[in-house]
């Protein structure tokens, strides 16, 4: 009771002083620092926007895969997303961003850990005074390494030993993705000699995921059961789909975050009616995408398939992702929706070559990613069909053939597949020893 | 007595169930069941790849009826779960022997 007068004392200061942060001292408006201020917004901003996306990507696949393997999936997914922020901070921020110490000029960066701008920061202590914080630079950055890694494994799905897979986000956060990166966004060799166009990522993160799970789906095998001798295809539809069509949602929303804070700058007139495009264009080649698929598949098979619409959505935002500036609002509705169709026929087609991607994720990322690239000539001069197709091509052989290795000597030494009886079982029973949805009993367990 | 089982389409069973009362069906047993006749399921597609259903879902009810009462049952059954089209389901009737009314031991058409 004693303490109570100093309480109400502190409560009346409290409510006395201007609304402040905590124990912020008094703020001091600097007009000069304004285009600092935006900058490091848009970056804040877009980067927990595109960190939401890991949600998006976690229900998607937990909505697709059988619920004997729900909780596992949302296992993988907190877990590479959490793998992917700490290898990005050890050594993946550097390589990605060396600035001038390179240790192979524009090939290669540098080796170090992320390091952030001091407590309250000075103007003049600052990194980049004229841009934006370090800090928000990296954390929006760390995002899109683990949207890379996200995109994995929803096609290794159902059937891949959870620690063989960390392993292998371990290798592509840390070193896969940022090397690739750095080599445009770092302003590496595809940037400065090339002239490789890509805004937010069609390749540098879409097609890389998409390269790196393809080749996980080729030395993992399909799901056992999934192709019969004779070649037919068994459809397991997956468990839940009001849950992939909210990660489809949360994605949707993400990506505003993903292209929008690609712009990289919010401190004029011209960057902020940039990045309202970029958001304007981004959402209508979603609806592009899934306003195609839609269609597609009511003609093609007499009823619309969800999952089809929902991969739709995402191959449209995929598509507009390497250039979601230049384009107008129709043409960035046409990229999406051939995204959308690219889905619709590729998904059959991985079949038919017996890969099994459980979530659509090649057809997504990795086809559609391509197809983004290319759709950059469209409506950017600046790009050439030299620079986009060489740099999809380069990409392609690095991370395809350094993840095939990866995946290769995993499955050599410990083994990246479970059991038979396992994958009967479920991973969520075998794996984890425990279900996402028990009360279901036993009836959801099987086939 | 007879046993009268029928395999309907899921959605008639409501209109199914108000005829029998309306011609003085006093019980029904009814059961959720999948099962394929001459027509063997369908084919569905997803993700672009058919697959057949086999078993296709259907309403089963049984009911216990007098001797007399039996022809109008089918009658009644058959009229209302028709729709015409694949698939409208089979009507069996077999005797029944005995019936007790658990409560009372009552027996036979005392029972029903």
């Amino acid at each position: 009771m004693k303490k109570l007068p100093i309480f109400l004392a502190g409560g009346l200061l409290l409510a006395a002083s201007p609304v402040l942060a905590q124990d912020a001292a008094a703020p001091v408006d600097v007009p000069g620092h304004s285009l600092f201020v935006f900058n490091t917004l848009l970056f804040l901003i877009g980067g927990f926007l595109v960190m939401w996306m890991a949600a998006g990507f976690a229900m998607l696949e937990a909505g697709l895969v059988r619920s004997k393997n729900v909780a596992m999936q949302c296992t993988k997914n907190v877990a590479l997303f959490s793998i992917a922020g700490v290898a990005y901070y050890l050594i993946g921020y550097l390589i990605m961003y060396p600035g001038d110490a390179w240790i192979i000029e524009g090939w290669f960066g540098a080796i170090g850990t992320a390091q952030l701008e001091a407590v309250g920061v000075a103007p003049e202590d600052t990194d980049a005074l004229d841009y934006a914080s370090t800090g928000s630079d990296f954390f929006f950055q760390l995002m899109f390494c683990a949207t890379t890694a996200s995109i994995v494994s929803g096609t290794v799905a159902e059937r891949i030993k959870l620690w063989p897979f960390l392993i292998f986000v371990l290798i592509l956060t840390a070193l896969i993705y940022p090397i690739q990166a750095s080599w445009k966004w770092g302003g590496g060799y595809l940037d400065s000699e090339l002239g490789f166009l890509d805004f937010a990522g069609s390749t540098v993160v879409h097609s890389v995921g998409g390269w790196a799970a393809l080749a996980g789906a080729l030395i993992l095998g399909a799901r056992k059961g999934k192709y019969s001798a004779d070649g037919k295809v068994t459809p397991m539809p997956g468990s839940n789909l009001p849950l992939a069509t909210l990660g489809t949602f949360i994605l949707w929303l993400g990506w505003f975050g993903f292209n929008g804070g690609s712009q990289l700058a919010m401190g004029s007139v011209g960057d902020a009616a940039d990045v309202s495009r970029i958001f304007a264009n981004t959402n209508t080649a979603a609806a592009g995408g899934a306003l195609a698929a839609l269609i597609l598949t009511q003609v093609l098979y007499g009823k619309v398939d969800l999952t089809m619409v929902l991969n739709g959505a995402l191959a449209g935002l995929v598509s507009i992702t390497a250039e979601p500036l230049t384009p107008g609002l129709g043409m960035a509705t046409l990229i999406g929706a051939v995204g959308g169709v690219i889905v619709v026929f590729t998904v059959p087609m991985l079949d038919k070559l017996k890969i099994d991607d459980v979530v659509g994720a090649i057809p997504v990322h990795l086809f559609a990613g391509i197809w983004g690239t290319l759709a950059v000539l469209l409506t950017n001069g600046d790009a050439t069909i030299v620079g986009q197709v060489m740099s999809i091509v380069i990409v392609a052989v690095f991370v395809f053939g350094l993840s095939l290795a990866v995946w290769f000597i995993l499955n050599m030494t410990i083994g990246i597949r479970v059991t038979e009886e396992e994958e009967m079982a479920g991973l969520d029973a075998s794996e984890l020893g425990l279900e996402a949805y028990p009360e279901f009993g036993k009836g959801s367990q099987f086939v | 007595m007879k046993l009268v089982i029928a395999v309907i389409k899921p959605f008639k069973l409501e209109e199914v169930r108000e005829a029998l009362t309306g011609i003085g069906v006093q019980g029904l047993m009814v059961s959720e069941v999948k099962g394929y006749g001459r027509q063997s399921g369908h084919t569905e597609i997803y993700r672009g790849a058919e697959y057949v259903v086999n078993f296709v879902p259907k309403i089963k009810i049984e009911m216990v009826v007098s001797d007399d009462q039996v022809d109008k049952v089918i009658e009644t059954i058959s009229g209302t779960a028709r729709t015409g089209k694949i698939g409208d389901g089979k009507i069996f009737v077999t005797g029944v022997e005995t019936a007790v009314r658990v409560r009372t031991d009552e027996r036979d058409e005392d029972a029903l």
